[in-house]
């Protein structure tokens, strides 16, 4: 799980020494020194579902998309329609090469100026490099006419800080602290206004699964609010939750984790995100590609699976059917709301009906596993 | 943190002589740099391994982590205790938390593991 620019220090977020005096085990991922744990992943998990947990998401990569021709340019970059937005949405989206391989998925908000596109922090450059390069390829890429002056793409990365509070009592903790009317804010939608004193775009999303906000704020309010926000939520019982609890509780949930379970040698469909490809787009990067794949028939799917012996999937771990290799695990781990080991991975089409019965080879040894349908964790 | 009566390898796994018989396990600061042990992958009981074969495999939530065989031997008694209760080697790693059992090949061996101070300068630095 470790990311290492070789020779070059890890970049630090604002919140980095109040991870380190909470006493957090400190890993490297996507060049940046992030907290992996404070108590321990299982405690983390179990208290994001049951109570609330705060999470520094400031490595994670945002750039702000506007101009005249910004809305007819989302609508082509991304497979899902964006240029209908209101101000005040958020959406899934991901962003397709021309042969329907997953670039990045993306979170789009749209403000009163511009689209604020928040991205994978192991991402950030490659996405705003292939915006780019849409963005001045473009008239000759066979999408809609718009000047590439139209268009203006900024990294805000660096000036941006992320926080989110996700878990049940989210919304009464974030209450205390801003004169927002929160119950107004539905999943997938935003405002902006004050928290604990700070501007902040307040967004209902997240990627637990559980109720909870995601706080977009200037590096300079991330260490106040943090400290802000876990003295308000001490009485709910609010603590700090690193990157290994992220990953269990979106595992749980069967989102898939860019650089895990999708990349540039996966598409959408292959990876059940049909919902978000909308084949009725005039024209988007990728579309005809996704086309063929449907038309054709997508050759493998990303499938949840439960192990039916004793072991715990990983990524690469191999999967047989019929005593045939039929794909590859892509995540796993044990669920720590199940107490049972839940993993991801692709199988070919045939083989990802719900009930299918797999073998995955863990250390030179076939474990039974059974093909699931839905999420792991009900919520 | 690092019991006297303890052989250690800088594997950080531990071995206590009992006779002509070596306990194994992992230590301390092994367990902390895991976090959760949710998973532990014992021997067959029977089974034999070299010195410095990997013999068993502890999982956390997040990675999996070869234990090598700090000594030769044949494998007598495993922990069934772990697979119920992973979370044994986080709470008592030189205890409860103990992994395997060998017969050892050659008791001469564990002269060239470290001792207990040798151990911690290898940990603290």
């Amino acid at each position: 799980m470790t990311d290492s620019a070789a020779g070059r220090t890890p970049k630090r977020t604002p919140l980095y020494d109040e991870h380190v005096a909470a006493g957090a085990r400190m890993i490297e991922f996507a060049g940046f020194a992030m907290p992996v744990e404070y108590s321990g992943i299982i405690a983390e998990h179990k208290t994001v579902r049951s109570a609330a947990g705060l999470f520094d998401l400031s490595h994670m990569g945002e750039f702000s998309v506007s101009g005249p021709g910004a809305a007819a340019f989302m609508e082509w970059a991304v497979t899902n329609k964006v240029a209908n937005m209101k101000e005040g949405q958020a959406r899934y989206a991901v962003i397709c090469k021309p042969d329907g391989g997953i670039v990045d998925d993306v979170v789009v908000y749209r403000r009163a100026d511009d689209f604020l596109i928040v991205a994978n922090a192991a991402n950030i450059e490659k996405d705003v490099a292939w915006l780019d390069y849409l963005r001045r390829s473009w008239p000759g890429e066979g999408g809609p006419p718009v000047n590439p002056e139209d268009v203006v793409i900024r990294d805000l990365s660096d000036e941006t800080a992320l926080i989110a509070i996700q878990g049940p009592r989210s919304e009464a903790v974030l209450a205390r602290l801003t004169g927002a009317d929160l119950s107004a804010v539905r999943p997938f939608r935003f405002v902006e206004d004050r928290v604990a004193g700070h501007r902040a775009l307040i967004s209902r999303t997240g990627y637990t699964g559980e109720d909870g906000f995601e706080l977009y704020i200037a590096p300079e309010a991330a260490v106040p609010l943090w400290r802000a926000l876990l003295e308000a939520g001490g009485p709910d019982g609010l603590v700090p939750v690193g990157l290994g609890a992220r990953d269990t509780l979106r595992l749980e949930m069967r989102f898939p984790l860019y650089g895990n379970d999708i990349d540039e040698t996966t598409t959408p469909l292959e990876a059940g995100l049909d919902f978000v490809v909308k084949f009725d787009k005039e024209g988007f990067v990728g579309k005809e590609a996704l086309e063929r794949q449907r038309d054709q028939g997508v050759p493998r799917r990303l499938v949840g699976f439960k192990l039916e012996g004793r072991g715990i999937p990983r990524q690469g771990y191999p999967l047989f059917a019929g005593g045939r290799e039929v794909g590859r695990v892509t995540s796993g781990s044990m669920s720590p709301s199940l107490g049972e080991p839940v993993g991801m991975g692709y199988v070919e089409a045939a083989c990802a009906e719900p009930g299918t019965l797999l073998d995955m080879e863990m250390r030179g040894r076939r474990i039974p596993a059974r093909v699931v349908e839905g999420r792991f964790v009900e919520r | 943190m690092y019991p006297e009566d303890l052989r250690y390898n800088k594997e950080h796994e531990w071995v206590r002589r009992e006779n002509g018989r070596a306990r194994i396990g992992i230590t301390h600061y092994a367990q902390e740099e895991l976090g959760d042990v949710v998973f532990v992958d014992l021997p067959e009981p029977g089974s034999t391994f070299q010195a410095g074969e990997a013999f068993a495999a502890v999982e956390s939530v997040k990675a999996v982590s070869d234990i090598f065989a700090p000594v030769s031997g044949r494998v007598v008694e495993v922990n069934e205790a772990l697979a119920d209760r992973p979370e044994l080697i986080n709470e008592d790693p030189y205890g409860e938390g103990w992994i395997a059992v060998f017969e050892m090949d050659d008791p001469s061996e564990l002269d060239g593991l470290l001792d207990a101070e040798g151990y911690r300068k290898m940990v603290e630095g």
